[in-house]
């Protein structure tokens, strides 16, 4: 296997492929938006409830590629219980970690974020990654329509 | 398990055939490319390349319009052009034969300009369930223009339409069924000599999409007694952005112009303008002339080969890799009709299609990954999308499996 495809598929990505946490409805919703790739058909819906400015739950359904999936997936574990603005910065951080941009964080404050570096070598698939980012970004920002990565 | 694979049949020189194909002896990523993408586009043989270059080195000009050397020269490609496609469909004649932007843009003009003024408030137009975008998208815009109702034409489970429930659905109002020579998403050919038949018998017009038909298959309009045929170069070694026409002469007399503007006039005064005779008619603008004339070039080509020697090569690579494809754990084939083209769709188990690709892409192997533009169709079979290797004229059973090898790859980075 070429080592641009093991850093793509890292054990986290396959292992939050498999078995996705937080993959479930949330009755208790304050918000739900549904997130949408016409181009590949990923199409997820995200899940949040808001306590004031934090993101008291979260949880995400739908289908999708692996790396958009273990994305949705490790996205909804790093920001529960988190300030709705520190999630918006992990975003950021996020999109420039798959854009191959210095992110400005070490691997280990990334955390398991740092799973998706390999991202950055396949441009095709950086909208894969951060569409359930994009989703829950419209959801913060108070939008109900379906969000599209196109 | 083990397959048991067809014998190879054919004494077609496939190896001597891809020396004309210049960008199949380029790598990817250091392999060599596998290209099984055909169903998407086609590479162009080193024939067309020079033609190209050749029209615009020696013979650029404007047709139609010039009296001078050069312009006489690019109209006679021209229309040289236009009697090769004539014959390679087996049409009656040259005015039945309208250059477009491709199979798309056929059907927009059919629509627009037939549909426009044959369909009204409470007709039906017939489609089937297996139709690309292109093939729904203009009949959905006309229904809601006109108030007419769009039928669909169901499917079994091996993605065959059903004739009786085809039959069932032309009524009275039905005043055009539009449906696929060759499903480019299932691989599924249509038995369109009969479905043309039946529309017919109930009065109604019948258009194809041959955007797959005319890459695979020997067509011949008059046999089919189609009224309209629309296909798309790239899809047969051609160039990009051009494409064909076909209605039958007393139709295409009888519609208006689908755009107005040079060429297709006789005259013009500020009060009334005369529209110029067949095909020009509906060929307003220059056209793409380097297009046209790079068509004809792709066609002769595949006419050398013969479409029944490719045909019968394309066949083998299709059962050849359909029986090894079921070596895959977890591979499923989607779309399994009696009469195939040589595409196929198919998916796999805990892994998404989109992952496919981006793996095999890392082999040098290009496959398409999606919805094909045929989303209802991915909903009638339940997958969200599907991977699809369409085999051309120059691809071999060492490249079906690298295929094969490619998909090994991917089961072992997703099962380990």
């Amino acid at each position: 296997m070429s080592s641009d495809l093991r850093e793509l598929y890292q054990q986290v990505i396959l292992d939050h492929n498999r078995t996705p946490r937080n993959f479930k409805e949330l009755p208790g919703a304050t918000k739900k938006v549904e997130g949408y790739n016409p181009l590949c058909g990923d199409h997820y819906t995200v899940f949040v409830e808001l306590d004031g400015d934090v993101i008291k739950d979260i949880s995400f359904t739908g289908n999708g590629c692996a790396i958009s999936k273990s994305s949705a997936s490790v996205m909804t574990s790093t920001v529960k219980g988190k300030r709705t603005d520190d999630a918006e910065r992990m975003f950021e951080i996020f999109h420039k970690l798959v854009t191959g941009e210095p992110a400005g964080l070490s691997e280990a404050e990334l955390g398991r974020l740092a799973a998706f570096s390999g991202v950055s070598e396949f441009p095709a698939r950086v909208k894969c990654a951060t569409l359930a980012w994009h989703t829950l970004h419209s959801a913060l920002q108070g939008e109900q329509e379906v969000v599209t990565t196109e | 398990m083990t397959a048991v694979l067809p014998e190879r049949r054919t004494a077609y020189d496939v190896e001597r055939i891809r020396r004309d194909f210049p960008i199949l002896h380029r790598t990817i990523r250091g392999k060599t490319l596998v290209y099984l993408d055909n169903a998407a586009t086609t590479q162009k043989p080193q024939a067309v390349i020079d033609r190209l270059v050749k029209y615009y080195s020696e013979e650029n000009s404007n047709v139609h319009r010039g009296v001078h050397y050069l312009s006489e020269i690019a109209t006679a490609a021209y229309e040289a052009a236009r009697t090769t496609v004539k014959k390679f469909i087996h049409a009656r004649d040259e005015k039945e034969i309208v250059f477009t932007r491709g199979t798309t843009e056929g059907i927009n003009l059919v629509v627009s300009s037939w549909g426009r003024h044959n369909v009204g408030e409470g007709d039906e137009i017939l489609i089937t369930a297996i139709e690309h975008h292109s093939n729904i998208v203009p009949w959905q815009l006309l229904c809601e223009e006109k108030n007419a109702k769009l039928r669909i034409a169901p499917v079994n489970d091996s993605g065959e339409v059903i004739l009786e429930e085809f039959e069932k659905l032309l009524t009275k109002r039905t005043r055009i069924v539009a449906f696929g020579h060759a499903s480019n998403a299932l691989g599924t050919i249509n038995p369109a000599r009969k479905m043309i038949a039946m529309a017919h018998a109930n009065g109604s017009i019948v258009l194809i999409d041959g955007a797959q038909g005319v890459p695979h298959l020997e067509v011949d309009v008059q046999d089919l007694d189609c009224d309209f045929y629309a296909f798309s170069g790239h899809k047969v070694y051609g160039p990009t952005g051009i494409g064909v026409l076909y209605g039958k002469q007393a139709l295409l007399d009888a519609m208006p112009p689908y755009q107005g503007g040079g060429d297709m006039i006789l005259s013009v005064s500020f009060e009334k303008t005369t529209y110029n005779a067949l095909p020009y008619k509906f060929e307003a603008g220059t056209p793409d002339i380097a297009g046209v004339i790079g068509l004809a070039s792709a066609l002769d080509y595949v006419s050398a080969l013969g479409l029944k020697n490719i045909a019968a090569h394309e066949h083998d690579l299709l059962e050849y890799a359909t029986a090894r494809l079921e070596e895959i754990r977890g591979l499923r084939i989607i779309g399994t009709a009696a009469e195939k083209a040589s595409v196929i769709s198919f998916t796999l188990e805990g892994v998404h299609p989109h992952d496919i690709g981006t793996i095999l892409d890392q082999e040098g192997i290009a496959v398409r990954t999606g919805h094909h533009c045929a989303q209802p169709l991915m909903m009638r079979f339940n997958v969200p999308a599907t991977g699809r290797a369409s085999f051309g004229l120059y691809n071999t059973r060492e490249e079906a499996d690298a295929l094969i090898a490619g998909l090994h790859k991917v089961n072992e980075v997703f099962h380990g």
